[in-house]
């Protein structure tokens, strides 16, 4: 076990490090100077080569990515080069938007899946299981930064129920929070949803039909009995791996879904910041989203062996 | 093929309800793109101002854009570019991604790791994210945006072929033709592709639909198709600041994708079925 978990940290370590050396080579072939893009096409020669200095864009390669790292390593993410305040400062106020937000969704999407997904199973072949279906294969169809326009036209523009978009800042408080977000987490939810709810029905039929259950149930155990001592625990695994896929589809998703809502979250930070050249803003922001799939995966392997501890003699 | 056999696999489509309506929408977009190249209702490249934010009427089915374009015609035409982004991106990740799943199950050892490994890499990085670097680095364009997708979809059927590509080589007839001494090239062509076929087009049926998806958000973002060229994502884009006046042209390009994606989706579950029956069974 423990043998298990030091192998898959180190990978976990590994891909972290790889991440970090493909995001700093794609930064470095990235055309666009960040000097020039800061001062203008119409600053001297001398005025670009200074604020590179200052910058520290004239050492090489190798000096730069190992200071980014013995710098993050250190907590210290430098300062942005187009708005001169540390990286951090930026990426605070955006992981408070974008983060209760890919819970929102998530919790909203778990919900749907769980309910639509054991309904149908229950009525498996019934009219409600196909209609059911039917309408989560639309779901699947619909691109959310669509569906998200549609909703604002719909709750924003005509019923006037919620705000088209930006976000307000917690100070205005919880309330005003929640519902410049609830319309971003209907979006990002709903496809994910729809896609879990297809998994969850499949991955309940699928154990519905093994023999334990065939046992329990001729035991006299009642169904619903049956259900929530053997069903939903064997059905998870395939359920969970999807969620910990989605989480990452979650937190690129946000990129579309902010744009759509106007919200200053990551996915719009990294989209400024690229066209910026704040290089040193993607390259952290991109490793921070890149480290938590691989850590959501992390754990999605760690949950594997407490949810069936068949799995854990095994090397996973 | 003998006659009994392609009668019952022509029967089979006809069985399957997904097959059958999926079939029918993606028919329906591609004769829509073939139509568009020759012709197309209202005008989609002039700008006719006087013409603009007209309500639909015989002339304009759809209506006209603020530019005065026909949207049925700019629909039309976008399903040219959502054809072709999908066909791409998915040959790309076809023939690179097949191509080393297969090397990976043939060659085994360190080759396996390897390509195994990158691709696990690949997946730390989410696909829109990774797709607005590439267009970054490469400029935005429809070209560049389709070559993004397409590099994605690499890994994704590297690790579906190399596993089915796995389960084909612990076969008795695989090792039947190695024991009578043909090389692992020829085994690979013979038997181990012509056996996966069915599970890598279902797949890419799915890609498919993911690479309009993927095309339709960088486009939106501004980041795929350019000006003038109609895309339904950058329709959408264009929509949206007219959102609160004309609410409808946000409407009909995203509806486009919607069905699209939604025929392409019902499509490979329809093959899925038709194709391997013992994975329909099961469910």
């Amino acid at each position: 076990m423990s043998v298990f978990f030091a192998k898959r940290f180190l990978t976990l370590l590994a891909t972290l490090v790889g991440a970090s050396v493909v995001i700093f080579t794609v930064m470095e072939i990235l055309p666009g100077d960040p000097a020039l893009v800061i001062l203008g096409v119409d600053a001297s020669e001398d005025a670009i080569q200074a604020l590179t200095k200052e910058l520290g864009l004239d050492k090489s390669a190798v000096e730069r990515y190992f200071g980014w790292i013995f710098g993050l390593l250190q907590g210290e993410l430098g300062n942005s080069y187009a708005y001169k305040v540390p990286v951090w400062e930026l990426v605070e106020g955006a992981l408070k938007i974008t983060v209760p937000l890919a819970i929102m969704s998530m919790i909203l999407s778990v919900t749907l899946a769980l309910v639509i997904g054991l309904y149908a199973a229950a009525n498996h072949n019934k009219t409600s299981d196909i209609t059911l279906m039917g309408f989560s294969q639309l779901g699947i169809s619909v691109p959310n930064f669509w569906l998200a326009v549609l909703l604002i036209i719909f709750f924003a523009v005509n019923l006037r129920w919620l705000p088209p978009g930006g976000f307000p800042g917690w100070e205005a408080g919880f309330w005003a929070c929640f519902k410049a977000l609830l319309l971003p987490a209907i979006a990002l939810a709903t496809v994910q949803g729809a896609i879990l709810a297809r998994i969850t029905r499949s991955s309940v039929l699928e154990v519905y039909r093994e023999d334990y259950v065939r046992t329990a149930r001729a035991k006299g155990l009642s169904r619903r009995a049956t259900l929530w001592l053997h069903v939903l625990r064997n059905a998870m695994i395939p359920v969970l791996t999807v969620m910990g896929l989605q989480f990452a589809n979650l937190l690129a998703g946000t990129v579309v879904i902010e744009n759509v809502f106007h919200l200053p979250g990551l996915g719009s930070t990294v989209l400024k910041a690229i066209n910026n050249r704040d290089t040193i803003v993607v390259e952290n922001v991109v490793l921070m989203l890149a480290g938590m799939v691989v850590v959501t995966n992390f754990v999605v392997d760690l949950l594997y062996a407490v949810i069936d501890p068949r799995l854990k003699a095994h090397d996973l | 093929m003998s006659n009994t056999a392609s009668n019952s696999f022509i029967s089979r489509c006809a069985k399957s309800r997904s097959f059958v309506i999926g079939g029918t929408i993606t028919g329906f977009l591609l004769v829509c793109a073939i139509v568009s190249l020759f012709w197309t209702p209202g005008t989609v490249y002039d700008i006719v101002i006087k013409d603009r934010f007209l309500t639909p009427s015989a002339d304009h089915l759809l209506g006209t854009d603020q530019f005065g374009r026909d949207v049925l015609s700019m629909l039309m035409t976008g399903t040219q570019n959502s054809i072709t982004v999908g066909i791409v991106a998915v040959s790309i990740g076809l023939f690179a991604g097949v191509g080393l799943g297969l090397l990976a199950a043939a060659r085994k050892g360190w080759t396996e790791e390897l390509i195994m490994r990158l691709s696990d890499f690949s997946f730390a990085f989410p696909a829109i994210l990774s797709a607005i670097m590439i267009t970054a680095i490469l400029g935005p364009g429809g070209v560049n945006s389709i070559i993004a997708i397409g590099i994605y979809n690499i890994p994704v059927f590297a690790r579906l072929t190399r596993g089915s590509a796995n389960a084909i080589w612990a076969r008795e007839y695989v090792m039947a033709a190695r024991a009578s001494g043909k090389n692992k090239l020829s085994i690979t062509l013979e038997h181990v592709l012509p056996n996966i076929l069915s599970i890598i087009i279902v797949q890419a049926t799915i890609q498919f639909a993911l690479a309009i998806l993927a095309e339709a958000a960088l486009s939106y973002l501004g980041l795929g198709t350019q000006p003038p060229h109609p895309s339904w994502g950058r329709m959408l884009n264009e929509a949206q600041t007219l959102m609160f006046l004309h609410p409808m042209q946000a409407v009909y390009p995203g509806a486009a994708i919607a069905l699209a994606v939604f025929g392409l989706n019902l499509l490979g579950d329809g093959l899925r079925d038709i194709l391997d029956p013992r994975l329909s069974r099961k469910r």
